[in-house]
């Protein structure tokens, strides 16, 4: 099984870590993971703001790099959701269709391909899950809460195979962080408060950690914590699924 | 109402300005979708209502034009008096011409978001007619010359001691008295005295059966009924996408209604007006208003599905933090913002840019209206009409012609974490709205793709 890796632009530019994360533990579940050089991004930004006309290069240029691949994966949900949903180009359509039928967000890819049943992790932490919008409503990750269905989430039943993190509650399961791309600067006011109070929730209950799908949610929660000096720390969930126990550790 | 030129987010970071009352709204509309919830989890098949719902919508819109003449025929044989109007203006001018008729100058009305839509009630007022609205939260916002900040809740954005204030200023209630139970009370006598002494009453119409030519009009205060029980002209406004097919569909529609708006199971009135008693005029103003225009926009016909519950309201994660007056038109909040630019692009280009496409409004909607993806879509139309600022499509072509270049978008990223790293004031500085209640994130030494580089072959 090839899989591509699909690491999104501001994943690469501002946090490596995650990019590593996903890598080793795509690797570790015994995957050939490839990282296409020429990526730059989705396309989503200008999308989400009216443009997508303008994306026609960064398709053409997502399809050369990914087309040759069983699986892409990334470790972000929005960017993924974006593939999924507006991938296309004239030149090159049934290698854009492969690439939205077997493009996956990484706790999905886990859950449903790989169907991962243990994880090798162990984190022993407060940890509380941000189910970011575009993951748990439009790839379906979790259960929303608006509908009236059964619950279930993927990022969780993960994250419940990781030795040690303890999931707190939070008063709004599902409620959107206000990162919303350019909506972050746009609507700043209204984006900082709903950041702002999304923290306190998890705050509130003691998470030691917030962890999430997507790094663009995170990264706003991040920017809101440090600037409150919260101490609460922020980690994609590559990370913790990529912890080492002990023993793997000292060997 | 009038225009506003402030746009959405102008108007929020105002309303942001008092921290204490923003949370205060935000719990205030959020207890609401939490009762909703409740209440929806009751009814084991909610989902396949929503479905059939929906469904019945579809068919409805698919068909209106035969619907709507048999509505009319219906309406006809019962005896009501069936008026078509094609825009906002129209509607005024027929609604003044019917009150005129009867020498009216006094009239109460009931809830109409249409009758908002086409700013009625200023338009009565400059032609010598007094409105009263009697519904309590119109009402009170009537007072406060203000309008209506949700389409269920009008008066959400006000705090009891904000209306025992007003009510103090103009009904004579003792200053200091904010007990809700009493300023109630102090209400119903004043709208009594009002019910009283109109000549008239405007009601707007839930759903219109074209089966039988009846409307249903629901209300939690009885004030329909009472306007138009008591006045000997009921004039009932309604758009033209109020219309069901059979009277059996109000089964599900009724069942929706309430409990995604309020979390009730139904309003405490249902009322059925399908004949004038005798000696009324009974009056139907269908009105069109850029319906036929938004049902010939494939991509946004669904928005005419909208029963006008609130849903969407209560559960957006931005209307709850903005409030409705943000969105400067008489529907707020997402489903307004679908709504409004079919009404005019250029003043509300700003609305379908008011989210953050969470998807939360989609999924409580009884009808299945696919808000967030319209919003999504109106942001392509918006910007390809040209209302969109110069300075945002250069910003917009000019990170294109990065990201299509990956030699360029390596150089850019490298350059520009070393110019934070170098020189944290480039960014972290007054004129980056990011900065201005966040941290920047800390850029590495390295991107992933130079770890990569370096490391692949070992891992």
């Amino acid at each position: 099984m090839k899989v591509g890796l699909f690491i999104p632009c501001y994943i690469d530019q501002f946090y490596p870590q995650v990019g590593i994360a996903t890598l080793q533990l795509l690797q570790k579940l015994g995957c050939e993971v490839e990282f296409p050089q020429g990526q730059t991004c989705c396309g989503q930004p200008m999308a989400n703001s009216g443009y997508e006309h303008l994306t026609h290069q960064c398709n053409s240029l997502f399809i050369k790099n990914f087309a040759d691949y069983d699986y892409i994966v990334g470790p972000s949900g929005s960017c993924v959701l974006h593939i999924k949903d507006h991938l296309h180009d004239p030149a090159a359509e049934p290698q854009a269709e492969k690439i939205r039928q077997r493009i996956y967000e990484l706790t999905e890819f886990l859950t449903d391909v790989l169907k991962v049943t243990s994880l090798p992790a162990r984190f022993p932490c407060k940890v509380g899950l941000h189910q970011s919008c575009h993951g748990q409503r439009g790839l379906g990750l979790a259960q929303m809460s608006e509908l009236v269905a059964a619950p279930f989430s993927k990022p969780e039943q993960l994250l419940r195979m990781v030795e040690g993190v303890e999931l707190v509650p939070l008063d709004r399961a599902d409620e959107c962080c206000g990162f919303g791309g350019t909506f972050c600067v746009a609507e700043e006011a209204v984006s900082v408060k709903m950041g702002k109070d999304r923290v306190a929730d998890h705050v509130k209950h003691g998470a030691e950690v917030i962890t999430g799908t997507d790094v663009s949610c995170l990264m706003h929660m991040e920017g809101i914590l440090r600037r409150q000096h919260a101490g609460v720390k922020v980690m994609h969930i590559a990370e913790i699924l990529n912890q080492y126990t002990d023993e793997q550790a000292n060997s | 109402m009038n225009r506003q030129t402030a746009d959405h987010a102008t108007l929020a970071d105002k309303f942001n300005e008092d921290e204490p009352r923003v949370n205060w709204h935000d719990q205030t509309l959020w207890w609401v979708r939490a009762k909703r919830d409740r209440i929806a989890w009751t009814i084991p098949e909610w989902e396949q209502l929503r479905d059939t719902a929906s469904s019945i919508k579809l068919n409805a819109l698919g068909n209106l034009h035969d619907y709507l003449l048999q509505f009319e025929q219906q309406a006809q044989q019962n005896g009501a008096i069936v008026h078509w109007a094609a825009d906002a203006a129209e509607h005024n001018r027929i609604v003044t011409e019917i009150l005129q008729k009867h020498g009216v100058k006094r009239m109460v009305k009931s809830k109409s978001m249409l009758t908002e839509e086409c700013h009625l009630n200023p338009h009565l007022e400059a032609n010598g007619i007094e409105v009263i609205d009697t519904d309590l939260g119109e009402r009170i916002v009537q007072l406060a010359k203000e309008p209506p900040s949700h389409i269920v809740l009008p008066c959400i954005h006000k705090k009891k001691e904000e209306i025992g204030e007003l009510f103090h200023e103009h009904l004579g209630t003792p200053a200091g008295n904010a007990d809700p139970q009493f300023l109630t009370a102090a209400a119903r006598l004043h709208l009594r005295k009002e019910f009283l002494l109109a000549d008239a009453a405007i009601t707007g119409v839930n759903f219109a059966v074209a089966e039988t030519g009846e409307m249903v009009v629901c209300t939690n205060e009885g004030n329909a009924d009472m306007g138009a029980h008591l006045a000997n002209v009921h004039i009932a406004c309604m758009g033209i996408e109020k219309i069901i097919p059979q009277r059996k569909h109000l089964g599900v529609f009724l069942r929706l209604l309430a409990r995604s708006a309020t979390g009730q199971p139904i309003t405490t009135y249902s009322s059925h007006f399908r004949k004038p008693r005798e000696g009324q005029e009974l009056h139907i103003v269908l009105v069109d208003n850029g319906r036929s225009r938004q049902l010939g926009r494939e991509d946004f016909r669904n928005s005419l599905k909208c029963i006008r519950c609130g849903a969407c309201m209560n559960t957006c994660p931005v209307y709850r933090r903005s409030g409705g007056h943000s969105y400067h038109n008489a529907v707020a909040g997402p489903i307004g913002a679908i709504l409004a630019p079919n009404l005019d692009m250029k003043d509300y280009a700003d609305l379908p840019f008011a989210s953050t496409l969470c998807g939360s409004c989609s999924n409580v909607c009884p009808v299945k209206i696919d808000i967030h993806q319209q919003l999504y879509k109106w942001r392509q139309v918006l910007v390809k009409e040209g209302y969109t600022s110069t300075a945002k499509t250069a910003g917009m072509k000019v990170m294109t012609g990065v990201l299509s270049a990956p030699g360029v978008y390596k150089a850019a990223g490298k350059m520009g974490r070393w110019v934070m790293r170098a020189f944290p004031g480039m960014v972290n500085n007054r004129m980056n709205p990011w900065y201005k209640q966040r941290e920047m994130p800390v850029p590495p030494a390295q991107s992933f793709s130079e770890w990569y580089k370096k490391n692949k072959k070992s891992t």
